[in-house]
């Protein structure tokens, strides 16, 4: 299939590994990078998977690179903290078949819990780093990154952006490569880092590394254009689009590869230009090489290290043009909530009930700490909920915890928290853990794990029974309650915090927005019966408003029929409608 | 040519992405270079959505930035005022008149702004459209936003046929007939 189509940067990295003749893909979903595999699995030629957490996905590409073909993983940048174990080791034992792992960074926290620069953990890793600016390079670079990998014995980092990933541009298709699967030969030495081999391959690792600096000079997917040479500007990545929009007539040096760092062709580019910027979100990881090298060079004294940039923040910055933006006042926000009929909506009214704090973990149910729930105290990254109780209560005593409990997803549960869960048993924790266990990975865009039966490409398959997963790890009382049997759910919560020991409520009922929900019926206040005492709308759900006129009401056309509302009602003034 | 910048903004799950889809196929099958930039995962959970579509020559900055809009497309009427200041002096805004109270507002924490058509008129060419009301009529209240891109189509260099064209080949098959009818009915709307 070949012409040119529009494609989201996402899809345009899935058509890369499609071309460049990948085998094997595998990733744990995060935005911005979760339609990288939700792409790929379009493509029967490539065994995709999702994996329970980054580490094991890596470690599965891994796995088929060393036995000889080309494999990817793909995750979102905290996601690569998740993977760094096997990450800094991959630099030392190096590739057979090409190994590309496709990183998105999230300048502007669009949704993510921090703004960390991939960049930076790929420098310490000493693995090199590709950053494209647009769909068509987001393609090519995939190609050329395995051509990379196996010709330098590296496994190779794709830095993206959500505006990269989730923006489109025109992609021109290639027709995929026929690439032959490289032998495997035991080779002890290269794949077995004990220290004794380790050293060598460290050697290997600073010779490779000396090599690309100087190699990259000549990649061609760094380019030089001289224009107007008063303004000399290094870039890479989207915001090289925002440099052509507001320095249209800036001589610019196009960052292909962004670690190693071209070090000679950034000299020679310096020694041609007056004032030379640097323009990169986030950290200032090419700057603070740059001026280590005595080049002059101006950066995050003018820039920001937080947030997206834009081409008015370059017209301001450099060309002082003076940009004046008025947006209309008292707006009020638009968060985002839970759905209506989130049955995560139903535990926290409970826990609200019960006047208990959570701690919290990552997920849709992260939105129990905003009004009007106020639930989640804290929320740290993927599984600490659990670890983190135990950590509370280990400083503070087993009274204390009677006032908390943790909550985490079916999802989150299988990435991190099964470890977390262990600890508590095997280091005598009382506190409750509740596991919220929607049948889904829910906030990503509902994609399928190792609980729900089915893999990513869509083959049933062996689920993982949480409860029995519970009861082997040793806690002593493990209870499944529907989510939104609220009576039930309120007795077995206060029982079980109640307890000196340890407990885990998993409080079932599927994601609203999957097919296969049960719920039909919607709901209507009949206002000839209804008190206006406000109870049924403490839950924060969006399709119960009050009217000017003092109405209550339900807005049919969102209202999915939980019944969480009914069963706060003490007038029976919420009916189903026919 | 100069890049024309179009911007739909509306709650999530109004079909904010299916209409940049069909503006994008438009555009590239005209033969422009097109970008669009979108914002995934928050949108379910009913928060603001923005996408940019930009078209031209040749693009670059896949976002449309404050001042630059030539199109405002809003499928909701707090977002039309959120975003109005990205609306260049004389473009042209198309403007569902649809309410949807944010978290907020719903909790009593903040009131719904309440002279929003005034405030975006400030300069700017105000179409409004009940989307929902015309969909009703057609018997199918999903297709509003097609009703709403039929509008702005008003105010746009394609032809009709051109739109039906590309709506035929982009939503769902067994919907072509009813979002082709919707679309007219905007089309047709002063």
């Amino acid at each position: 299939m070949t012409g040119k189509i529009l494609m989201l940067g996402n899809e345009a990295f899935a058509r890369g590994a499609y071309e460049a003749g990948c085998k094997v893909s595998a990733a744990y979903p995060g935005t911005p990078s979760t339609e990288i595999s939700e792409s790929i699995v379009k493509y029967t030629e490539i065994y995709s998977e999702w994996s329970p957490n980054e580490k094991v996905a890596l470690e599965v590409a891994i796995g088929a690179s060393i036995v000889g073909v080309r494999a990817l993983a793909s995750m979102k940048h905290v996601g690569l903290n998740v993977a760094a174990d096997p990450l800094f080791t991959a630099s030392y034992i190096g590739v057979n078949g090409g190994l590309v792992i496709i990183v998105a960074d999230d300048p502007g926290l669009y949704s993510s819990q921090n703004e960390q620069d991939t960049r930076a953990v790929a420098r310490a890793a000493k693995i090199p780093v590709l950053e494209p600016s647009d769909s068509s390079e987001a393609k090519e670079f995939v190609k050329f990154a395995y051509e990379l990998s196996e010709k330098y014995d590296t496994p190779v980092i794709i830095r993206s952006t959500t505006r990269l990933s989730h923006s489109q541009g025109l992609v021109e298709l290639n027709d995929r490569l026929d690439i032959e699967d490289k032998p495997y030969e035991r080779n002890v030495s290269k794949n077995v880092m004990m220290p004794g081999n380790a050293k060598g391959r460290h050697i290997v690792v600073e010779n490779r590394e000396l090599a690309l600096i100087k190699d990259s000079c000549e990649f061609p997917i760094n380019t030089i254009e001289y224009n107007d040479k008063k303004i000399g500007v290094i870039t890479s990545g989207i915001p090289y689009q925002y440099v052509k929009e507001a320095l249209p007539e800036a001589s610019v040096l196009k960052l292909g590869i962004v670690n190693p760092l071209p070090r000679g062709l950034i000299e020679e580019f310096a020694s041609k230009v007056d004032t030379l910027y640097v323009i990169e979100e986030l950290d200032p990881i090419i700057e603070e090489q740059v001026k280590s090298w005595g080049i002059k060079v101006i950066g995050k004294e003018i820039f920001t290290v937080q947030g997206e940039y834009s081409a008015n923040m370059l017209r301001r910055a450099i060309k002082g043009e003076d940009i004046a933006v008025h947006a209309a006042e008292g707006v009020p926000n638009r968060p985002p909530i839970l759905c209506p009929g989130c049955p995560h909506r139903s535990v926290y009214t409970v826990l609200k009930k019960l006047k208990l704090r959570a701690a919290g973990d990552i997920g849709c149910y992260t939105l129990g700490a905003v009004a009007p729930l106020s639930v989640v105290d804290t929320t740290i990254c993927m599984g600490a909920s659990i670890s983190s109780l135990h950590g509370m209560e280990k400083a503070k005593g087993k009274e204390y915890i009677k006032d908390w409990v943790a909550v985490i997803g079916d999802s989150t549960f299988l990435h991190t928290g099964v470890n977390s869960l262990i600890n508590m048993v095997y280091n005598k924790s009382t506190g409750t853990v509740l596991i919220l266990d929607n049948s889904t990975t829910g906030m990503t865009g509902h994609q399928d794990h190792a609980a729900t039966g089915k893999t990513l490409m869509g083959e049933e398959t062996r689920s993982v029974d949480l409860e029995k997963l519970c009861k082997a790890i040793g806690v002593p009382n493990v209870y499944v309650i529907n989510a939104f049997d609220t009576k039930k759910l309120e007795k077995t919560i206060k029982e079980a915090v109640a307890l000196d020991e340890i407990a885990v409520i998993i409080a079932q009922a599927p994601c609203v927005l999957l097919k296969k929900s049960p719920i039909t019926n919607r709901y209507f206040i009949d206002q000839a019966k209804c008190k206006k005492c406000g109870l049924c709308m403490k839950p924060g759900c969006p399709a119960i408003t009050k009217k000017e006129n003092g109405d209550i009401v339900i807005n049919e056309t969102i209202c999915n029929g939980c019944g969480l509302c009914v069963d706060l009602c003490k007038f029976d003034a919420i009916k189903k409608t026919e | 040519m100069e890049t024309k910048n179009i911007m739909i903004v509306g709650v999530g799950g109004q079909g904010t992405l299916l209409t940049s889809r069909i503006l994008g196929t438009l555009m590239t099958e005209a033969g422009y270079d097109v970008k669009l930039s979108e914002v995934h995962g928050m949108a379910q959970r009913g928060g603001s959505v923005v996408t940019f579509v930009r078209y031209g020559d040749k693009v670059y900055e896949p976002i449309v930035e404050e001042g630059q809009a030539d199109v405002l497309i809003a499928f909701e009427k707090l977002e039309a005022l959120r975003y109005i200041h990205y609306l260049k002096e004389g473009g042209a805004i198309v403007i569902n008149d649809q309410q949807i109270a944010p978290m907020p507002v719903v909790i009593g924490a903040a009131k719904y702004p309440k002279n929003i058509l005034e405030e975006i008129s400030n300069n700017h060419r105000v179409y409004k459209v009940d989307a929902l009301e015309e969909a009703k009529k057609l018997g199918n209240s999903k297709v509003f936003n097609v009703i709403v891109l039929g509008v702005a189509a008003q105010h746009m260099e394609f032809s009709k046929e051109e739109w039906l064209s590309v709506i035929e080949k982009t939503v769902p098959a067994k919907t072509v007939d009813i979002n082709k009818k919707a679309f007219e009915l905007g089309y047709s709307l002063i």
